[in-house]
């Protein structure tokens, strides 16, 4: 069975440790500002929350990429984008419904979760088990791929 | 069963392959109108730029990818279409019969009516053979004179290719802004700043009268009466839908072919999809042509699964738009005109060229620009896509804007 990443923003503790790990597996340097999965936090509410991509089944990056620059992984299920292939274009930033394929300058290319090639680097990192990498059956992660895509959604915050 | 699909762009890519997913034993063929393998307007930008060769623009880089899928490519353009006997004539005694077709024929550079518009030298910057003219001349004239009309989005788009080739350019805008279609006036006058920072001259309020030719030199006659020779006119004012040869099928034509929420034309077992296609857009419910990428290959799609006989609505699109001009990213989303009586927030900082401006109406976002922001501009779609209800996070962005995808992201995780 397919694997995903499950992310339980109550165990979270705002250490940032798999945005470092997420950066030195890419860059091999500990830039947090360059790592693919990103802790936002909420101060108010004393809360963290990590956000990265959900490899969602529609991915809308990759069809909408005009060169073929993004390719799924048959065995982990990602969608990967070829860096050599990959013009800089950014129609996949505005295509993903859910701000998680992002542009970086430095390189003239995109960057997204590639799920390292089946051994996330970040679940590895974490040491309150907030990221895990388990069977998708059992991630709560179709109600972020639900949310931006249904008409009038409430969020429980209103 | 016979599905022909007319126009090899995105769009008619996308449904060919969508095609063959869902009824394996079809017949798929793909006409294309250009002497190409099928590729991607999209990608001219980088080829001007020389980031990628030709392959690079190729929708497909694998060579035997439509034999592999059997999807029978046959090159050639469509004159008519006999919707009664279900053919497609090619000119030449040729025809293509069908049992579903698709249209997705794109659009094409529309043309400002002035003498001259017909001369040598006068080019459009929209296809393969496009580039490839620009590209031969620049290399065989080094510093080249290009006068261009319209910095609309594919104007400013194709800039950078352009200096980087070293030529001379010189942009005439009609109105008073660039990219007045996607931009309100403080993005688009950042945008101007930019590029005459660049190095571009760019002329607002203005427009050709006419184009002669003199030594091989076209003479480029503003309305004021000042003369600009030119290497090459290159024309960008807007496009418009590949129709003319639907005319007498019987399809209703509006703008574009009129399509009901199936992607099927006034003409049962006959779609659209792409540039092409009038449909609905979601925010407004109104009909519109929505000339980009995201939109093509998402009506290929919907429309061909209709097609193999699974119905499918499609939901409604709406416009969104990234666009980098001489390095600086600006985007647009839907709305960014705002409506009445719905609310704005926007944040500055003109020397650093960063904008973010954002449209509500009650607390729903409805529209935005943005101007040297690209992290997280994805949720700029979800949210206004999805019809999201901010609640009390909308007070949040009227306070700070760029805390966009904070709260987004409080969305998702309910954070209360
Ligand atoms: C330079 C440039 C940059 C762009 N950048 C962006 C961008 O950054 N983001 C974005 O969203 N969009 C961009 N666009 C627009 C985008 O390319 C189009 O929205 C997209 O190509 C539409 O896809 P389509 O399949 O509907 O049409 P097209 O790609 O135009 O394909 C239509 C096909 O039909 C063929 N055809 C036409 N008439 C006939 C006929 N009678 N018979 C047979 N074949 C025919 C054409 O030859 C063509 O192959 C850009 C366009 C250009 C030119
Ligand atoms: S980047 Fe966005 S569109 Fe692409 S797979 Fe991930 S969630 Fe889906
Ligand atoms: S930025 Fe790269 S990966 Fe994204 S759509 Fe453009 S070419 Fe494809």
């Amino acid at each position: 069975m397919q694997k995903s990443l499950h992310i339980d923003p109550n165990k979270c503790t705002g250490c940032l440790q798999c945005e470092m790990a997420c950066s030195w597996e890419n860059y091999r340097s500990f830039t947090t500002a360059k790592s693919r999965i990103k802790v936002f936090s909420f101060h108010e509410a004393g809360r963290f929350v990590p956000y990265t991509c959900t490899q969602c089944d529609e991915a809308w990056c990759m069809t909408a990429c005009p060169v073929d620059a993004i390719k799924l992984d048959p065995v982990t299920g990602a969608k990967i984008v070829l860096d050599p292939t990959c013009v800089g274009c950014k129609v996949c930033t505005i295509a993903c419904p859910f701000g998680t394929i992002n542009y970086v300058a430095q390189s003239g290319k995109v960057q997204k979760c590639d799920l390292c090639d089946g051994a996330p680097a970040c679940a590895k990192a974490c040491p309150t088990a907030a990221i895990t990498y388990v069977d998708a059956d059992w991630t709560g992660l179709e109600k972020m791929r639900q949310w931006a895509g249904k008409t009038d959604t409430n969020p429980a915050t209103v | 069963m016979r599905h022909l699909i007319i126009g090899s762009g995105p769009a008619g890519v996308v449904a060919a392959e969508t095609l063959r997913k869902a009824d394996p034993v079809a017949d798929i063929t793909l006409l294309c109108g250009e002497p190409e393998p099928p590729y991607s307007r999209m990608a001219i930008p980088y080829l001007l730029k020389g980031d990628i060769a030709e392959a690079g623009t190729h929708l497909r880089k694998d060579a035997d990818h439509y034999a592999t899928q059997r999807i029978q490519v046959v090159h050639g353009r469509a004159r008519s279409v006999d919707t009664t006997g279900r053919t497609v004539d090619l000119g030449g005694g040729q025809r293509l019969p069908y049992d579903r077709l698709l249209i997705a024929t794109g659009s094409r550079p529309s043309r400002e009516s002035i003498p001259g518009i017909d001369l040598p030298g006068v080019r459009s910057c929209w296809t393969l053979e496009d580039a490839r003219a620009i590209l031969a001349l620049a290399q065989a004239k080094p510093g080249i004179r290009i006068v261009q009309m319209g910095a609309g989005f594919v104007g400013c788009i194709i800039m950078e290719g352009l200096l980087s080739r070293g030529v001379d350019l010189t942009i005439l805008v009609r109105s008073g802004y660039m990219v007045r279609r996607m931009m309100n006036p403080t993005a688009s006058g950042l945008l101007q700043q930019w590029c005459q920072a660049k190095g571009v001259k760019i002329f607002t309020r203005t427009q050709p009268a006419g184009l002669s030719a003199a030594d091989g030199v076209l003479q480029v006659a503003l309305a004021d009466g000042r003369v600009l020779p030119a290497d090459i006119y290159l024309s960008a004012v807007g496009v418009d839908p590949n129709l003319d040869f639907l005319a007498g099928s019987g399809i209703n034509l509006g703008q574009g072919i009129v399509v009901d929420e199936h992607l099927q034309s006034s003409v049962p077992g006959v779609y659209a999809a792409g540039d092409v296609a009038e449909s609905r857009d979601c925010l407004t419910g109104k009909r519109q042509l929505n000339a980009i990428q995201p939109n093509a290959v998402e009506q290929g799609r919907i429309a061909a699964l209709n097609m193999a006989g699974r119905p499918t609505a499609f939901k409604g699109s709406f416009v969104f738009n990234v666009l980098t001009t001489l390095g600086l990213v600006s985007s647009s989303f839907g709305e960014w005109e705002g409506q009445p009586g719905g609310d704005s927030a926007e944040v500055l900082d003109a020397a650093r060229y960063r904008y973010l401006n954002l449209q509500f109406q009650g607390d729903r976002l409805i529209g935005a620009n943005s101007v040297g922001f690209t992290d997280h501009v994805g949720a700029l779609r979800g949210l206004i896509e999805g019809r999201v209800r901010l609640g009390r996070w909308k007070q949040r962005l009227m306070e700070d804007p760029t805390q966009i995808m904070q709260v987004y992201v409080a969305g998702v995780h309910s954070v209360a």
